[in-house]
């Protein structure tokens, strides 16, 4: 009888615990679902050709997002420029060289801080290093301050993916006679290929959408300028500008970049899993 | 019928070795001499010390915080373990193979050219024959030679161990060691591999650390029976497995243990 109950018991707790999780998930999806839907209701209709051949239009005329993507492209393509280098060349440092000592558990614990800075401090940093002294906005300075935001992103993705690389293909490549970068480039690096290109694609998603930084760096940019060392208009901030005003086309352009923003961090996470997918299947 | 050899030189020397993880003491006062051309087997209980010695050999242990050692390994005369020796050449001379086959993410050819090209200034033509000369050597050339732009991964088990074992002599080292290079290994891998053995000792001092008696037995010349980091017995393989002169030595190879 108590076996019974017992047997029971198990698989109410079982059906509980399973309702919970499931109630748990239907409510975060729900909302992902909701702003999915909200942004495709409203940013389809806006998408038009004109998005991607007209600049940024005066209030209450018609216009496109041109002079924002190519902004956004150009600011984020820098920051990633600056960024993965010296985000692999860390993390390399923390997996590789610096195992065991104290410099590398003080870099890896200061990382961990800079992963969890808020945006807008990091913004506000590189206004007082760069905007500040220079004393113009500039498409520099949104770079280096995305950059900034890259770094950790990639530090710790480029230190898991090497921890991943078992010691014993180091130890085969040491004891051929190799030297330690040797190993790193030609074995480890390899190993860790994939895995290394989806955390900086990752990143990459991770600073395309980022508004608060940029508002302190690059500001924006009504018109088209494709200069690096002045205000440089990019779709978060345009986003952000436009949303708020009443007019409707800026409005409706707002919704625009929102889905195009969305869209390609969509994109960049399908490529990272993708990539991912395909070293653990060979 | 007997065969003339004639006494083999010694080509690792073993002096006072004392090996440390942490506080662990886990070699005690090793003496010995291992012969060139020779294939000397380790065997043990887990834990006795046998692959911890082999990785004194080529110092692969350094690769790793807080394990050190004491005394002397000397090769053709040198003391290896001196510190002002270069770690990579000494690797370069004192080639090793693993217990699990660590093919590298590159391909067939480039696997067994990568230790090849560290120490050797080979011309294209060169390193091409070297790659073949050494998978002849490993008994592999036949079964790769019209693939070897594969990925190194893409090979069976054995014939991944086969290629490290590749890999390892395409550097032209002097000594090889084996730590339980047949035990991730089906049957017919593991004869395939113990063939191999047994043509390598030809060119090369060859130590191999073993779990399996039958093995050792099979393909040693001497045989090294190591417990708590104590080398108990060393001599030759037929001697060891049919006359122990130690009590311990004799429970642990019929299976006494204890």
């Amino acid at each position: 009888m108590s076996q019974d109950f017992l047997y029971l018991r198990r698989k109410l707790t079982n059906r509980i615990a399973l309702f919970t999780a499931m109630l748990a998930m239907v409510i975060g999806l729900g909302f992902l679902i909701a702003i999915l839907w909200t942004l495709l209701k409203n940013g389809m209709p806006a998408i038009s050709k004109r998005v991607f051949t007209e600049i940024t239009p005066p209030p209450g005329e018609s216009g496109g997002l041109l002079n924002a993507i190519f902004g956004s492209i150009v600011i984020t393509g820098l920051g990633t420029l600056i960024g993965t280098p010296i985000g692999i060349l860390i993390g390399t440092y923390l997996a590789e060289f610096g195992r065991g000592s104290w410099i590398a558990s003080t870099v890896r614990f200061i990382n961990g801080i800079l992963l969890s800075a808020p945006s807008v401090i990091i913004g506000f940093f590189v206004y007082a290093l760069v905007v500040a002294r220079m004393k113009h906005f500039s498409a520099y300075a949104g770079a280096c301050a995305l950059a900034i935001i890259l770094i950790p992103v990639v530090v710790n993705s480029t230190e898991n993916m090497l921890r991943l690389v078992p010691n014993s293909l180091r130890e085969a490549a040491a004891a051929l006679g190799a030297p330690q970068w040797k190993i790193t480039v030609m074995v480890t690096y390899r190993a860790a290929k994939a895995g290394i290109l989806t955390g900086v694609l990752l990143g990459v998603a991770r600073i395309g959408g980022e508004s608060a930084p940029l508002l302190f760096t690059a500001l924006n940019n009504q018109f088209w300028s494709t200069n690096l060392s002045s205000a440089m208009a990019n779709l978060p901030v345009t986003i952000f500008q436009f949303a708020m005003s009443p007019y409707e086309d800026w409005q409706s352009l707002a919704w625009a970049g929102a889905l195009l923003i969305t869209s390609g961090v969509l994109l960049l996470n399908i490529i990272a899993r993708t990539l991912l997918r395909r070293k653990a299947m060979g | 019928m007997s065969t003339v050899t004639p006494a083999p030189s010694a080509k690792l020397i073993v002096k006072d070795l004392n090996f440390h993880y942490g506080k662990f003491h886990a070699i005690k006062n090793i003496n010995m001499s291992i012969p060139d051309k020779r294939v000397v087997a380790f065997i043990g209980p887990s834990g006795c010390g046998k692959s911890t010695l082999l990785r004194t050999f080529n110092r692969i242990f350094e690769l790793y915080p807080k394990q050190t050692v004491t005394g002397e390994v000397l090769l053709n005369g040198v003391n290896i373990l001196d510190r002002r020796q270069d770690t990579n050449k000494i690797r370069a001379k004192i080639g090793m193979v693993f217990q699990k086959p660590t093919p590298f993410p590159m391909s067939i050819f480039d696997n067994v050219a990568f230790g090849a090209k560290l120490y050797q200034n080979l011309d294209r033509e060169q390193l091409i024959a070297r790659v073949q000369w050494a998978l002849e050597k490993a008994a592999l050339w036949n079964e790769v030679k019209d693939k070897l732009k594969q990925s190194g991964a893409s090979l069976s088990g054995g014939q991944q161990q086969r290629l490290c074992i590749a890999r390892a002599i395409a550097v032209r080292p002097e000594v090889l060691l084996m730590d339980e290079p047949t035990s991730a290994l089906d049957p017919i891998s593991t004869a395939q591999i113990e063939e191999l053995i047994n043509e390598l000792k030809k060119d090369y001092c060859v130590t191999i650390v073993t779990h399996n008696m039958q093995q050792a037995a099979r393909i040693s010349d001497y045989t090294a029976f190591m417990y708590m980091g104590d080398l108990v017995e060393f001599n030759e393989t037929g001697r060891v497995f049919t006359k122990p002169q130690v009590q311990l030595t004799e429970e642990y190879i019929t299976g006494n243990f204890g």
